[in-house]
């Protein structure tokens, strides 16, 4: 093994360690700690709760990540929204409607939407039908979902996943149909233009924090305060060899 | 049912993740067969999807009389056309890759031009979209780089000073995008490790 190889290790013992441990054995304390406000998100549980209560619908983009890709956190952070999203909504008139550039993301958004329907408050039986594969390739995904975008009923679109620059597609659809948007994406293009073009930012590592901040499951407080402590780790790294490396020593 | 499905999926995971830092011929036999596993499932789920797109959705749209069955028509047309002409002359032949190319490539480059445009009005109203600190000092940001970037301050790249500032300035984007990817990095691994470790499962299974 060589030393990458074992400092690799060593990370993904110690993050999947703290997960674990987090998470089962002190979800108490992990609950009790305070979250940073981020208001992307709270304008996002504000628009999402609204859009519930006036009969409208919700619709989740899940971007186009791929499930055997580096992408695939981000199509997952996506999926964990829209069950929070389905659960709200399956008891509103409008079920929520789901959108992906994946084969593997469309069926699991409509795994996700099937199982909400099983929720005691349902009123509609089956929803795995309103997850949608709406292209293949990034353009034709990008027009697929702004089609779902200009649906009359449509009043809120979250866009969590993978996007490049075709997302100033979506967001600039939002604006013209007169809907709310809040998107980010695991690109540094696609973060780029969703920022230029939304009122609302959700930066870096923020996309992955969006599930915490919705549900408060230790699950995913335990993955938030394992970010941070890593966070810690890597910046104490870079600093300890910057200055190394200014001394001369490294 | 359900923790055998979790059990499968938590082991398979492990099991590919391990033979990433181990180099073990053993892991590395069973590895290999599980990924290419992934990557099948990974193409008939595109399969799926696709046959759910055209007839889950755009039959459907048809058959309901819907106000956009006229582009439903051409979807399902354009569908029946390629595929057919795929088993009829395969995919990797040269007049098949032509016929493609030649419908495509003018689609994506006119939408190409088309997100160049709609990225420039987006640009011009960043002002009113972020009326605060962080949106001036975007703007600004996105000012200053357009002209270093542009070329106009070529010509004075032979002044010492002036050299060393703009090679300074050209780092600071690289260094918040690193700052961003680390932040990205961090929470694509926590988020894997969150599924690889059953304690969120993005499949009702």
């Amino acid at each position: 093994m060589s030393s990458e190889q074992i400092i690799g290790l060593l990370i993904v013992l110690f993050s999947a360690g703290g997960i674990l441990y987090y998470t089962y054995l002190k979800p108490g304390e992990i609950r009790r700690r305070k979250l940073r406000k981020i208001p992307a998100v709270n304008r996002m549980i504000r628009a999402v709760s609204l859009s519930v209560e006036d009969g409208s619908r919700v619709h989740v983009s899940l971007g186009k990540g791929d499930l055997t890709e580096t992408t695939n956190p981000s199509g997952s952070a996506g999926l964990d929204t829209l069950n929070w999203v389905a659960q709200l909504g399956a008891s509103s008139d409008q079920p929520p409607v789901c959108t992906s550039g994946n084969g593997g993301l469309t069926l699991l958004s409509q795994d996700v939407l099937s199982a909400s329907a099983g929720e005691p408050d349902a009123r509609k039986p089956a929803l795995s039908h309103e997850g949608l594969l709406a292209g293949v390739d990034p353009l034709s995904y990008a027009l697929g979902t702004t089609a779902m975008m200009r649906d009359p009923g449509v009043h809120t679109n979250l866009l969590i996943g993978n996007y490049g620059p075709e997302a100033a597609f979506l967001t600039s659809t939002a604006e013209n149909v007169d809907t709310i948007v809040i998107g980010t994406s695991d690109s540094i293009t696609g973060q780029s233009v969703i920022i230029a073009t939304t009122r609302d930012m959700l930066i870096g590592e923020e996309l992955y924090a969006i599930p915490a901040y919705l549900t408060g499951q230790p699950a995913f407080l335990a993955s938030l305060r394992v970010q941070d402590l890593l966070r810690l780790l890597i910046g104490a790294a870079l600093t300890i060899g910057a200055v190394l490396g200014v001394l001369g020593i490294l | 049912m359900k923790i055998v499905n979790i059990l499968i999926a938590v082991i398979a995971g492990v099991i590919v993740l391990l033979g990433y830092f181990i180099p073990s011929a053993g892991l590395q036999n069973i590895r290999k067969p599980l990924l290419d596993w992934a990557v099948i499932l990974s193409g008939v789920a595109g399969l799926v999807a696709i046959l759910n797109l055209v007839f889950g959705v755009h039959w459907q749209r048809i058959r309901e009389n819907h106000r956009l069955k006229r582009y439903s028509v051409v979807v399902i047309l354009a569908f029946a056309v390629t595929l057919a002409a795929g088993v009829w002359l395969d995919p990797s032949t040269q007049g098949f890759q032509r016929i493609v190319t030649a419908v495509q490539v003018p689609i994506e480059s006119s939408l190409m031009a088309m997100l160049a445009l709609t990225m420039v009005y987006a640009s011009l109203k960043i002002l009113q979209r972020h009326r605060n600190v962080m949106g001036f000092i975007f703007f600004i940001s996105v000012i200053i780089y357009l002209v270093l970037n542009s070329g106009v301050l070529a010509g004075s790249m032979d002044i010492p000073i002036l050299m060393n500032l703009l090679s300074a300035f050209h780092q600071v984007p690289v260094a918040g995008a690193r700052g961003i990817l680390l932040g990205i990095a961090l929470g694509s691994l926590a988020t894997g490790l969150r599924v690889l470790t059953g304690s969120d499962r993005p499949y009702n299974g």
